[in-house]
């Protein structure tokens, strides 16, 4: 019998697999199909302090083994959340959830996961960074260590539940923005978030989507991924989520081997709804097959010896 | 929604760039005409959302028109290959909601739901009158599949070459007391302002799922935002903001 349960900051999950934010709603989409509760926990959609109604469409542009999305952050807001998407969730998902949670001040930061704090259902906090501040001419948080560092701390001294900040690749150095996340008291790192690209069709001419840009995801995007893993685990003693193409048990592990304790998966439930379902159903098979009785003793395993 | 291996049964030409196909298989996920499937290509990443026009036990039968990689891989395909769909996606239409006499109105490769929905709306026992608008005599298909259900129908073309000349506005009756209509949106647009009438309004978005997770397809309507996907493709004209 394999093991596939892994710890992420006290909490253990049954398995490593987790639906990233953005790909999954708030469950239910989902929970119509197959019982949820055989995943290690989701990311919920990523939530304001208000609600948001995102971009204009098209918002989607397909890619070479991937697509771009600018959905805009699209949300209800952390008080319908709280009020309809928590009760509801409750019904058909009976594990801790991790909230994601969006920004663009350090103040919403810190209200919106003041706000959530309080929810016992919510077992983690994912804070994307990926988002313009507001006070800083529309800068992103997550580019700027200062900047990370700064939400970082206000959301520490918010919660006790354990923060997750989910780094943006669209970075120079991705490690000096985990390190000052890490020294400002995360309890752990997310990463990656989708890469900024585009696409342009040849019969108008102009961008496919109406935003112009918007994050790149999907299969292709695995390899810059995981070399972030793998930077971030070499430089920080705090956990790490790893994210960023994934869409096989093979590109679990790949990842844990980077250094990851969890690994999310996104664009891929977009296209087979079953995908995470799947991936779990198919880790005992791929862990017999590379001899791995413990999906734990993986974790950075790429870096050691 | 439900996912499934379907068999292709025939697919064939009807014009110079639309196609026919039927796909074998299980049929009841789909609930409702007016709603879609999203079919799985080879090396393709997304999903491609197709509409249903119309199902009948083991089979259902899509009308797409050939616009690009995905639809150029499906018309190169032949009998009992198979596809990976995700069937019964979006709301339909309402047949309940629907007049004693409905015009079914559907424009180019907005046509193929309307088909459905007519066989509905007779089977319910409503009067059907369909007005369907193609560019020019060439594009024009399923007019005898109408007829054939004995559906009063008229053509537009836009150039004139066959029917009435114009756009479908140019062909709409003086009396029915419901409409349903599918096409682009310029065309969508002109059928809410010409018609007196309340109708229902199928409309067309980029998406990325097609199953309401990923909020590519979003709208914004008088009751709040809304995703083309699931909570529609099909919107009540009282509730669309332009």
């Amino acid at each position: 019998m394999v093991d596939t349960k892994v710890t992420l900051s006290g909490i253990v999950l049954d398995n490593p697999v987790i639906p990233a934010s953005g790909t999954f709603g708030y469950g239910k989409e989902f929970a119509a199909l197959y019982d949820i509760n055989c995943l290690g926990t989701f990311s919920f959609k990523g939530t304001t302090r208000e609600a948001r109604f995102g971009n204009p469409t098209p918002r989607i542009a397909e890619c070479n083994a991937g697509m771009i999305n600018a959905v805009g952050l699209q949300n209800p807001g952390v008080e319908a959340v709280i009020a309809h998407e928590l009760p509801e969730m409750k019904k058909f998902f009976h594990k801790p959830v991790m909230a994601n949670v969006s920004g663009f001040s350090v103040e919403d930061y810190a209200y919106t996961c003041a706000m959530l704090d309080k929810e016992e259902q919510v077992g983690w906090l994912e804070v994307n960074i990926s988002c313009p501040n507001v006070h800083n001419g529309g800068m992103s948080f997550g580019v700027d260590p200062k900047a990370a560092a700064e939400v970082t701390a206000a959301v520490k001294a918010v919660t006790t539940k354990p923060v997750y900040m989910k780094l943006s690749p669209n970075v120079t150095d991705i490690v000096s923005i985990a390190k000052a996340c890490e020294e400002a008291g995360a309890d752990g790192i997310s990463l990656i978030n989708t890469l900024l690209g585009m696409r342009i069709d040849l019969r108008t001419k102009k961008p496919v989507i109406a935003n112009k840009m918007g994050g790149f995801s999907g299969s292709a995007i695995l390899p810059v991924a995981l070399r972030m893993v793998y930077q971030v685990y070499e430089a920080v003693k705090i956990p790490v989520i790893g994210m960023g193409g994934v869409s096989s048990a093979e590109d679990v592990i790949e990842m844990m081997l980077a250094g990851a304790t969890a690994v999310e998966v996104g664009a891929a439930n977009l296209v087979n709804p079953y995908a995470c379902r799947d991936i779990i159903a198919d880790l005992p098979r791929v862990m017999e097959k590379y001899r791995i009785n413990n999906l734990t003793d993986m974790i950075g395993g790429a870096h050691h010896g | 929604m439900k996912q499934g291996i379907y068999t292709i049964g025939h697919n064939r030409p009807l014009t110079a760039d639309v196609w026919e196909m039927t796909l074998l298989g299980d049929t009841s996920p789909i609930t409702a005409p007016g709603q879609f499937i999203n079919i799985k290509l080879e090396g393709l990443f997304l999903r491609r959302p197709i509409s249903v026009c119309h199902w009948d036990g083991e089979k259902l039968t899509i009308i797409y028109k050939v616009v690009g990689k995905g639809t150029e891989q499906m018309c190169a395909m032949g009998p009992r290959e198979k596809l990976d769909v995700l069937a019964g996606l979006g709301n339909g239409f309402d047949v309940q909601k629907c007049g004693d006499h409905t015009l079914v109105i559907g424009g180019g490769v907005g046509v193929p739901p309307m088909y459905g929905l007519a066989k509905a709306l007779l089977a319910a026992g409503k009067k059907v009158t369909a007005v369907l608008g193609f560019n020019t005599a060439s594009e024009i298909f399923y007019e005898n599949e109408f007829k054939a259900l004995g559906v009063d129908t008229v053509i537009t073309t836009v150039d004139g070459s066959y029917g009435v000349k114009g756009f479908v506005t140019h062909g709409l009756p003086e009396h029915y007391d419901y409409y349903c209509a599918c096409g682009p949106l310029p065309m969508l647009k002109a059928v809410y302002n010409a018609a007196p009438t309340s109708g229902l309004l199928s409309f067309e978005e980029r998406m990325g799922c097609g199953f309401g997770a990923c909020m590519g397809c979003s709208c914004e309507t008088k009751y709040g935002s809304k995703r083309i996907c699931v909570d529609g493709p099909v919107l009540e004209k009282e509730e669309i903001v332009w």
